[in-house]
């Protein structure tokens, strides 16, 4: 059976691993390819690197960055962040990423996800989505440009129009519960995985052991991600690995 | 020297990346002359095998493959490297393969309640004594797939189970293949690599 994944985030800005809480307020926790290399050791099962750097003209950086961490980390790496076009793909793909997010750019050109998986096949497309319950018109809002800009997009339709456009894999936060520690948002994450298909990864919320079983047991999600309890050693990936184990969700 | 056939597909670096990483000497070509004049062949691959067919055949790469493989040069075959060198893939039609291991390459029935494409760390069983597959009995590995080979036993090393058993390595004479990602498996991945050393080590010391 398919192990559940647990997925530490490291946001990258210039080369150096931060994290913004709420999207912002960066402190700075370190150097990718160590903190890479701890969580290979405590059992990551793979990691996601969000490239937060603001220019354009310093983002090759990222670049430099996953080559180096691709040296010396034998683990699936997926790159988020500031990816726009298919060079881009490209680029990070050949510094040994596994696979790309895209968030942003396929919300005003959807048919950037199409044409990555066409060039890279839909295994290596991965569709970030942030969103915002909005209570006035019951469902969750899409946002874009860092969870600044609210859309006119549903997630959950959104999500499966990502997936009939060639999305291997869905990575979704939720910003009503990132940064808050009280647990992940699991009816967005029923919700999605009752509409689509493919594999979908859980962000933003959790706090402590039972936020993992929780999402595991309630939904059919496939991995959790998770950044400051994980940098800040809150929480270590062998532990929340021994609670799924005794709750009986299948890890590595 | 370890050859890795250079194909433009996506993953040739990290295969590179893990062989250099274990010191194992390596380079990347799509000369027939250097691929011919090999210790061993890795055959990576990600996408699909018809394309994947097309740019072996594009650059004139079928022939030399299938003759290191005849005169028993080891060749470890990786994800989609690993269904090419069976018979047929039927992926977006049917397509020949190299057809170095009898066997067809199949769609995961999607009707057995598991997402397809099969991505993420799954667990093996080793059915067959044998040095490439010995240090991966129940230890996961990383797949990434929609596809898997359906070949008979006596090829097949190891299986794991995602609705059907899927061979995850198979093996027949110098022939190896592995369905999963053994350069970004973690250290049970490397020690397949350098699994796969040996068995080149061995050819070596038993054709001097």
């Amino acid at each position: 059976m398919l192990a559940k994944r647990i997925i530490p985030c490291l946001d990258v800005d210039h080369g150096r691993v931060k994290k913004g809480v709420n999207f912002v307020n960066l402190t700075d926790v370190g150097d990718p390819v160590e903190i890479a290399a701890a969580y290979e050791k405590q059992g990551a099962d793979e990691l996601v690197f969000l490239d937060i750097t603001a220019t354009n003209e310093k983002r090759k950086a990222i670049v430099d960055t996953i080559e180096q961490v691709a040296s010396q980390v034998f683990m699936p790496l997926t790159v988020g962040g500031g990816i726009h076009t298919i060079d881009d793909m490209q680029r990070l793909l050949k510094a040994g990423a596994d696979k790309v997010a895209v968030n942003s750019a396929a919300v005003n050109a959807p048919d950037l996800i199409t044409a990555g998986a066409e060039k890279f096949g839909a295994q290596c497309i991965v569709l970030a989505i942030d969103t915002k319950w909005d209570p006035a018109t019951n469902r969750y809002v899409v946002y874009t440009n860092g969870g600044r800009k609210a859309t006119d997009l549903d997630a959950i339709e959104w999500a499966k129009e990502g997936v009939a456009k060639g999305a291997g894999e869905l990575l979704v936060t939720s910003m009503d519960k990132d940064g808050t520690k009280s647990g992940f948002d699991l009816k967005l994450y029923q919700a999605l995985c009752d509409a689509v298909a493919v594999p979908t990864i859980a962000s933003g919320g959790c706090g402590k052991l039972q936020h993992f079983t929780d999402v595991f047991k309630e939904t059919n999600v496939d991995a959790a991600l998770a950044a400051s309890v994980f940098h800040f050693g809150e929480l270590t990936i062998s532990d929340v690995k021994q609670e799924l184990r005794t709750n009986g969700v299948t890890v590595r | 020297m370890i050859v890795i056939i250079d194909y433009d597909t996506g993953n040739t670096r990290n295969v590179k990346k893990a062989l250099d990483y274990l010191n194992i000497e390596n380079t990347l070509s799509a000369d027939p002359a250097v691929i011919n004049q090999a210790d061993g062949v890795v055959l990576p691959g990600v996408g699909a095998f018809g394309k994947a067919m097309d740019a072996l055949r594009e650059r004139q790469l079928v022939d030399v493959i299938q003759q290191v493989a005849a005169k028993g040069t080891p060749m470890l075959g990786i994800c989609l490297g690993m269904q090419l060198l069976f018979d047929r893939g039927f992926e977006f039609g049917e397509n020949a393969g190299l057809g170095l291991i009898p066997g067809d390459v199949i769609a995961i029935p999607e009707d057995l309640g598991v997402k397809v494409p099969h991505m993420g760390w799954n667990l093996n069983t080793v059915t067959q004594n044998d040095p490439v597959a010995a240090g991966f009995d129940q230890e996961s590995t990383y797949f990434v797939h929609s596809f898997y080979v359906k070949t008979a036993p006596e090829n097949i090393l190891a299986t794991c189970d995602y609705g059907v058993k899927l061979p995850s390595i198979v093996r027949r004479d110098n022939v190896i293949g592995m369905q999963f990602h053994p350069e970004k498996s973690g250290q049970i991945g490397l020690n397949g690599l350098r699994a796969f050393k040996e068995v080149i080590e061995n050819a070596n010391y038993s054709s001097n």
